[in-house]
């Protein structure tokens, strides 16, 4: 792109930087309304239970308890925060039912005068629940005589007719014959959270013109209005939602959680409703990064050329699915890396436990896959007796390859990026490895 | 319980409230007195975002009963902050983007204005040491490091001149 | 008992915007009459500086100075659909749908000033300093701010622009999972240097050095933002995040900052980067975006380089002293 340019390319002060930098910038959390209300939330304190009772008697009795919302005044209560672009099924509460699948989850919200009072409320609500054998791992979630966190008999998430999100690319069995080294190791990954300095939150504010104005910190704006307005069952129109500055995400504000039944109580009292996580509400409750199990097996020439890739990958959902489906179709297209495979086979599975529910991350579903596959890249290199830059040299994909799901790709700078860091860092590259380029390939020999 | 009536000198100027016994001087700053540069990051003194200075010293807001501050002095980013234009303090940040999403930032800059009045050219021990207790997700602390050293250079004057200051 | 040093690497590719597409982003532009421009939006500025990039490319689009842009986002009564701020889609799909908003805004422009001028549109260019004037002919020229407030109050027009970008939506066989995964893919080779306590189990990183070919940088100081507080985020991955200290067990699950274990300033490493820019075909400017992927490969470069330092290759995130320690045992 030959063309001069005069504001691209150049450290241009951030606009909102004196906002920030002065504490002027308006976060969602410090609005505050005449009449406003605060909303908490009764949870779950068991991983799984049936819920036999919920007894609000006493917490009704609490000075400056203004309402309760139950499963019941949710118009539209069961629900899939994908399924606006066509994710089935619905499946989550937003309050919940008859039972509950995960620590903390929410059963009774609580609108009162003060934060106090609500608190207090909170704490009053006397729940009867009937403790179930809850599973924690996602293999073992998988067994026929696993506890059942879904309502539908099992805990996967199906992929259009298939258990895993798959890519089947060349013969893998093939691949693994014809080869002289197998590799194999398992990779782990513990849940973690996004932990945003900001708690996620919002106000819902009635207008006098019967709509409702939602100040929220979302990542996402339509989308929480789109989900709000399926969920309390209202047209869109009726929903005004500002926002646009978040305290950071890092994918932990993705979600709607606080939008719906923060609107659904300022309707229910006519007043503006705040609700905003405590932090160990955004520690214990808001989605996670899901924990990941990656099984990884490679078929290597004596050379190092990968000639065959498996990989079985299982993404601990938790109790919901939220974004985890789509995380691992974003996994499955990167799980054999920026690396020319011929023959590949990958199967990603979204399991269901009674865990916190997973969700979005910085990395949506490609960080733990390039974790598995840069060490599993280290102890191929050690296998076949080059160094980890050689064996990602050997292997690097270029343009005009085809990878695994099938796309050309087209803008493949892996080398280079390689070559500019080891320039950075001082290590030396062999001549072969300085002169290669992402260019296409002379000839299909180059994969092989 | 019944209302107690709280004085304090807020930003150079005398304040009454009436609060509940215990409330926080976050909250009264925050929900009463319209102070929202004071942020609420964990409301348990984890996370160094409602910093305020009280007789000059950082302390974090929420941790403290606002019968604690009676009769003292209270400083928060407010106070700092020009009518026109900014503070060398936040001046550095902004040219150092020593923040990204803005929310431990006011906590960051007070605890900032704090070292520097103690100690006019820290080394990058003792800036360090100063901003530990204040949380940051977003920058890895290198760019907040760099602006309270450009910050430092500029107050002490060993610093670059800006030109327009 | 010693420290050990180590070196790793690792080399990764992130690929840009939803991956099967279908997110669309849309911009509306109108001038004021004093012939500045506002952008309306309902995007979400994360803290990574939304605001600031989308401004510099409706800047760069309309030849004016950034400070000439207001950026308005995020409202939806004013600012028309955003998919969202998330999958490091914002610079590359907001930054495409504000360019072309700001390219049917231009040629209003330009259309009423080749009337002012006494030439035809196809003739006038943009200096990139703010003027409007005839190509060839400098003289014949115009402030771009003094033609937007005459195009309204002379000639009774709007300068204004409506752009939308969207990747059609890939669908996904489920058999092969042939898909069209991405917009463009940036690339990073990280090396981590670290220092392990083979008393305490302790991992001190000493350095991330990267090169990031991110595409177009539209602003370097934010990309080296993202860049710094990308890596110190990954290295607290690898070493000190957990949720599930002992996943699968549920027990010790944090509530706070004092018990979810991050580091801080005191184990800040040497972070520093150089960039490629290697211009995308389908980005504003030739942009891919760098938001999520700067956290990606320190992770496993810390974890090859705590390998190449003590000889324990833990697979197992995080990789806390006491992983160390065992793998250190059994060895």
């Amino acid at each position: 792109m030959p063309e001069e340019l005069n504001v691209v390319g150049r450290s241009v002060v951030r606009s909102d930087g004196v906002g920030h930098v002065t504490g002027r910038t308006r976060f969602a959390g410090d609005l505050v309304f005449p009449g406003m209300l605060h909303l908490k939330m009764v949870r779950s304190p068991l991983h799984h239970a049936r819920i036999r009772g919920v007894d609000l008697g006493e917490a009704e009795r609490v000075p400056g308890f203004v309402r309760a919302l139950t499963w019941r005044d949710v118009p539209h209560n069961v629900y899939t925060i994908l399924s606006l672009i066509g994710v089935e099924p619905e499946e989550e509460f937003v309050l919940a039912q008859d039972r509950v699948r995960y620590k903390g989850e929410p059963i009774v919200a609580v609108v009162a005068e003060s934060e106090a009072a609500a608190l207090e409320a909170v704490a009053k609500v006397r729940l009867d629940l009937e403790e179930l054998p809850a599973v924690f791992d996602v293999e073992e979630a998988l067994r026929p005589d696993a506890p059942v966190v879904t309502d539908w008999g099992n805990n996967t998430f199906m992929f259009e007719g298939h258990p895993s999100r798959r890519v089947r690319f060349g013969d893998v069995e093939a691949g693994f014959a014809r080869s002289d080294h197998i590799v194999e190791a398992v990779y782990n990954s513990s849940p973690i959270e996004q932990a945003p300095t900001e708690t996620t939150g919002c106000v819902a504010v009635p207008e006098a013109n019967g709509r409702y104005t939602v100040y929220t910190n979302t990542q996402a704006l339509y989308f929480s209005l789109d989900n709000t307005a399926i969920i309390l069952q209202v047209p869109g129109k009726r929903l005004h939602f500002v926002g646009g500055t978040v305290g950071g995400g890092f994918g932990g504000k993705v979600d709607v959680i606080v939008e719906p039944i923060a609107t659904l109580a300022a309707m229910k009292t006519g007043r503006p409703v705040r609700y905003v996580f405590s932090r160990s509400e955004e520690m214990q409750v808001s989605s996670t990064r899901s924990a990941w199990r990656i099984y990884m097996k490679d078929g290597v020439t004596r050379d190092g050329h990968i000639l065959a890739r498996k990989v079985t990958s299982y993404a601990d959902s938790g109790a919901y699915s939220r974004q985890t489906p789509y995380a691992l179709t974003k996994h499955a297209a990167n799980a054999a890396g920026p690396y020319a495979i011929p023959n590949v086979s990958i199967d990603a599975y979204c399991v269901y436990t009674n865990r916190t529910p997973a969700s979005a991350m910085r990395g949506f579903g490609v960080t733990m896959a390039s974790f598995a596959l840069e060490v599993q890249m280290d102890r191929i290199a050690e296998r076949v007796g080059v160094d980890p830059w050689t064996i990602r040299f050997i292997n690097a994909y270029h343009n005009g390859d085809r990878k695994p799901h099938r796309k050309i790709a087209e803008d493949a700078t892996l080398i280079e990026t390689m070559q500019a860091a080891a320039a950075f860092v001082g290590h030396e590259l062999t001549d072969e490895q300085k002169a290669m380029t992402s260019a296409p390939r002379a000839s299909l020999e180059g994969v092989r | 319980m019944a209302s107690v009536i709280v004085n304090f000198e807020l930003c150079g100027r005398d304040v009454e409230v009436l609060v509940q016994p215990m409330a926080t001087l976050q909250s009264v700053l925050r929900n009463q007195l319209g102070h929202t540069a004071t942020k609420e990051g964990c409301r348990q003194g984890g996370c160094g975002s409602c910093t305020v200075l009280v007789d000059g010293e950082p302390m974090l807001s929420c941790l403290l009963p606002v019968e604690d501050v009676a009769g003292r002095r209270v400083t928060t980013l407010e106070g700092i902050t020009p009518i026109d234009g900014l503070d060398p303090i936040q001046e550095a940040f902004l040219e150092s983007n020593g923040f990204q999403c803005g929310y431990c930032t006011p906590g960051m800059v007070m605890v900032t204005r704090a070292l520097l009045d103690h100690d006019p050219q820290p080394g990058r021990e003792a800036i360090v040491e100063a901003i530990s207790g204040n949380l940051c997700r977003c920058t890895g602390y290198q760019p907040i490091i760099d602006a309270i050293e450009k910050a430092a250079d500029r107050l002490s004057g060993s610093g670059e001149q800006t030109g327009e200051r | 008992m010693a420290k050990l040093r180590g070196t790793g690497i690792a080399a990764v590719n992130y690929p840009t915007g939803m991956n099967l597409g279908g997110d669309p982003s849309q911009a509306l532009i109108h001038a004021t009459t004093s012939g500045s421009f506002v952008v309306s939006l309902s995007s979400s500025d994360l803290g990574q500086g939304l605001r600031t990039v989308i401004g510099q490319i409706a800047a760069e689009t309309l030849g004016v100075a950034a400070d000439e842009i207001v950026i308005d986002t995020a409202d939806t009564d004013t600012g028309p659909h955003c998919m969202g701020t998330f999958a490091s889609r914002a610079t590359h799909r907001v930054g495409n749908a504000v360019r072309a908003a700001a390219l049917e805004a231009r040629a209003a422009l330009l259309d009423v000033a080749a009337e002012e001028l006494g030439a035809c549109a196809e003739e006038i260019v943009t200096d990139g300093h703010g003027n409007l004037l005839v190509a060839g002919d400098p003289r014949r020229c115009i402030p771009i701010a003094e033609m937007a407030s005459k195009a309204q109050f002379t000639y009774g027009r709007t300068i204004a622009g409506r752009g939308s970008y969207m990747k059609p939506k890939s669908p996904v066989d489920p058999e092969t999972g042939a898909m069209d995964p991405d917009s463009t893919e940036a690339h990073a080779c990280t090396v981590a240097e670290v220092e392990v306590d083979t008393e305490t189990g302790q991992v001190a990183v000493l350095s991330i050095r990267s090169a990031y070919e991110v595409g177009r940088q539209v602003n370097p100081a934010l990309v080296r933002g993202q860049i710094v507080g990308g890596a110190f985020m990954g290295m607290a991955h690898a070493l000190y995040e957990t949720t599930e200290p002992y996943y699968p067990s549920v027990e010790h699950k944090p509530k706070d900052f004092s018990e979810y274990v991050l580091p801080g300033p005191a184990e800040l490493p040497e972070i520093d980067a150089v960039v490629l820019e290697i211009p995308s075909s389908t980005g504003p400017y030739g942009v891919k975006g760098v938001g999520e992927m700067t956290a990606n490969s320190p992770i496993p470069a810390i974890v090859n380089a705590i390998y190449h330092a003590c000889g324990v290759r833990v697979d197992d995130l995080p990789v806390t002293p006491e992983k160390i320690l065992r793998g250190l045992e059994a060895r």
